[in-house]
């Protein structure tokens, strides 16, 4: 029997399990001063995975495989090229962060390395079953990933807490998912999409929910956010970066596939769902954003509240026309925010080195004697709180472009509070800033030049690059959307 | 066959699941109650795998059985890990971030 494997297709993963397992051995046989090589095969494999991604989307079409588990298509491939590079920038940035601290190197890039296995299943994954497990993937290496510095029990909290709740909205996620098996009698999302409409029983109301409640504690949505600030900060900050940007791109992937290929046809059922988890999380994590003095608590707080942002074109989705514009709405908001976030990380670990410390105070006079740290972080801020010319305004217009298109009074009402709490956002943003520019450097602060590890400069050039480029050509980006959207 | 039965049978054990992640303070007791959770999912896939006369949902569940158990073994290693650092395993002594 012919099971009717398609290698090219599924090319990007192979290049990646050979990779993991390439790592993991070659760390027993490098001495303790070669170890840092285990980095490099991680960087060289995840770069030759990006090759077949290309051809693929060269060759264009689509190819299902396993029954309609497992479908290659312009989406998949665009959200697998996110995932490379993303991991590609963390990659670097941990490089040396892990290599001062003396961690464990190459375990540390075999669990990263398996993450991403699972965020590249998770953009081709169609079925109930193989998304679950995908998740799953990307989530168990996390966990030990947070709990990284074993002695410092602030890393174990960090590690406990984004543990405990994982398995939580798994199990809550699974409960849901056994009730829409039950319901539809299928795990195929393409056989629930057709059946969903046609089912009248409030039952699927719960279904529906507790499906989505799992999703929204992985991507932090408010009121299910209050262990993202705690596991953020305790965790290393090159892990903190992978968090808030891979890992949560992997659950914005999963809520993008189910809904828009399982649940679509049903919009009572999701639609009210996700616009009180858009405003809460947009309303909330800002507010809170507002009153952090540590700059990675900042952050935290920040991605929920962007978070929020991608969350807004699902809660309108299946309103009017909306449906293309939204679906590459939140494609365009995660590549660009991405760029940004990883770029804004890349900067706090730089200073992170020199001052050992995360606090926003310690930013004072950074313009006077690291102008450029600083005008690449400023960038990365104002990029975030959405100020053209930087990508950011570029994600912000397509996401308030999919509220326009819907055009219902639910949709207005929501673009309003979107449209409140970016410039309650742009304060905690521009704070940053003014710290950097307007503040001299604190008495006893170290005010020499900031040491510039190569990977490092490297990563934080290529967020720079494309934060800059997008901002002020997005229809570079824009493209990349409307492939994924199918042409 | 009775599939209501099943499925009371299976919400009362989530719910004494939720109850007792909520309510422990023991990190390994919390574990089992994950489990419990988990297993009350296992329960409906299979009650309605065999009403539907559907398979899948039996994969399904055999898929569910082994990623808890790499789940649990990963949290097992953690609760292990923090009874080193602080000689106890109740979670509420980890409480050094907040805000």
């Amino acid at each position: 029997m012919n099971p009717g494997w398609d290698f090219h297709a599924l090319a990007p993963l192979i290049v990646i399990v050979i990779t993991i397992v390439v790592v993991l051995f070659a760390d027993f046989f490098f001495e303790y001063r070669g170890r840092f090589r285990t980095s490099q095969f991680a960087t060289f494999g995840v770069l030759a995975a990006m090759v077949p991604v290309v051809t693929l989307a060269v060759d264009g079409g689509t190819r299902v495989m396993f029954g309609g588990a497992i479908v290659v298509d312009p989406y998949a491939l665009t959200m697998q090229g996110f995932f490379l590079v993303a991991t590609y920038i963390t990659l670097l940035i941990s490089v040396d962060y892990i290599g001062d601290g003396d961690y464990y190197q190459g375990e540390f890039y075999v669990l990263m390395l398996t993450s991403l296995l699972g965020m590249l299943v998770m953009t081709t994954a169609r079925d109930m079953i193989s998304i679950f497990v995908a998740l799953e993937t990307i989530s168990i290496p996390t966990f030990v990933l947070a709990g990284w510095r074993k002695h410092d029990r602030k890393s174990n909290e960090a590690s406990i807490k984004y543990y405990l709740i994982g398995v939580i909205s798994s199990a809550l996620m699974l409960y849901g998912m056994s009730l829409v098996f039950g319901l539809t009698g299928s795990t195929l999302l393409s056989e629930i999409s057709t059946k969903v409409a046609s089912i009248d029983e409030p039952l699927l109301i719960v279904a529906v929910f507790l499906t989505l409640v799992g999703f929204a504690f992985k991507v932090s949505a408010v009121p299910f956010h209050f262990w993202a600030p705690d596991t953020y900060e305790g965790a290393p900050t090159p892990v903190t970066a992978y968090l808030s940007v891979a890992s949560k791109a992997g659950g914005f992937v999963a809520l993008l596939t189910i809904v828009y290929f399982g649940f679509f046809d049903a919009p009572d059922t999701w639609q009210p769902v996700i616009w009180v988890l858009a405003a809460a999380s947009m309303l909330l994590g800002n507010l809170a954003a507002l009153r952090q003095t540590n700059i990675v608590r900042m952050l935290a707080y920040s991605s929920i509240a962007q978070g929020g942002f991608l969350l807004v074109p699902f809660a309108v989705a299946a309103d009017g026309g909306a449906a293309k514009a939204s679906f590459e709405a939140v494609i365009i908001y995660l590549l660009i925010y991405g760029a940004m976030n990883l770029g804004a990380f890349a900067v706090v670990i730089t200073l992170a080195r020199r001052t050992k410390s995360a606090e926003i105070e310690s930013y004072a006079g950074l313009g006077s004697y690291a102008p450029w740290l600083a005008l690449l972080m400023s960038a990365f801020m104002f990029s975030l709180a959405g100020v053209p010319p930087f990508a950011g305004w570029f994600a912000k217009f397509v996401m308030f472009r999919s509220v326009l298109e819907a055009g219902t009074p639910a949709a207005t009402v929501l673009g309003v509070i979107a449209a409140v709490s970016s410039v309650i956002a742009f304060f905690y943003y521009a704070r940053v800033a003014r710290e950097m520019w307007f503040h001299s450097v604190r008495e006893g602060a170290d005010a020499s030049p900031v040491q510039m590890p190569i990977a490092l400069t490297f990563a934080m050039g290529v967020c720079g690059v494309i934060v800059l480029a997008v901002g002020v050509y997005p229809q570079a980006f824009a493209f990349l959307g409307d492939f994924a959207a199918g042409g | 066959m009775i599939l209501a039965q099943f499925l009371v049978l299976a919400a009362v054990l989530f719910c004494i699941g939720v109850y007792g992640v909520l309510a422990r303070r023991n990190g390994v007791l919390v574990l089992m109650s994950v489990e419990l959770m988990l297993n009350a999912v296992n329960i409906n896939l299979i009650a309605f795998s065999a009403y539907l006369r559907e398979t899948s949902g039996q994969v399904f569940a055999l898929f569910v059985i082994t990623i808890a158990a790499a789940e649990v073994g990963v949290g097992l290693a953690i609760v292990l890990l923090i009874y080193r650092n602080i000689s106890s395993p109740d979670l509420d002594q980890l409480d050094q971030m907040s805000g």
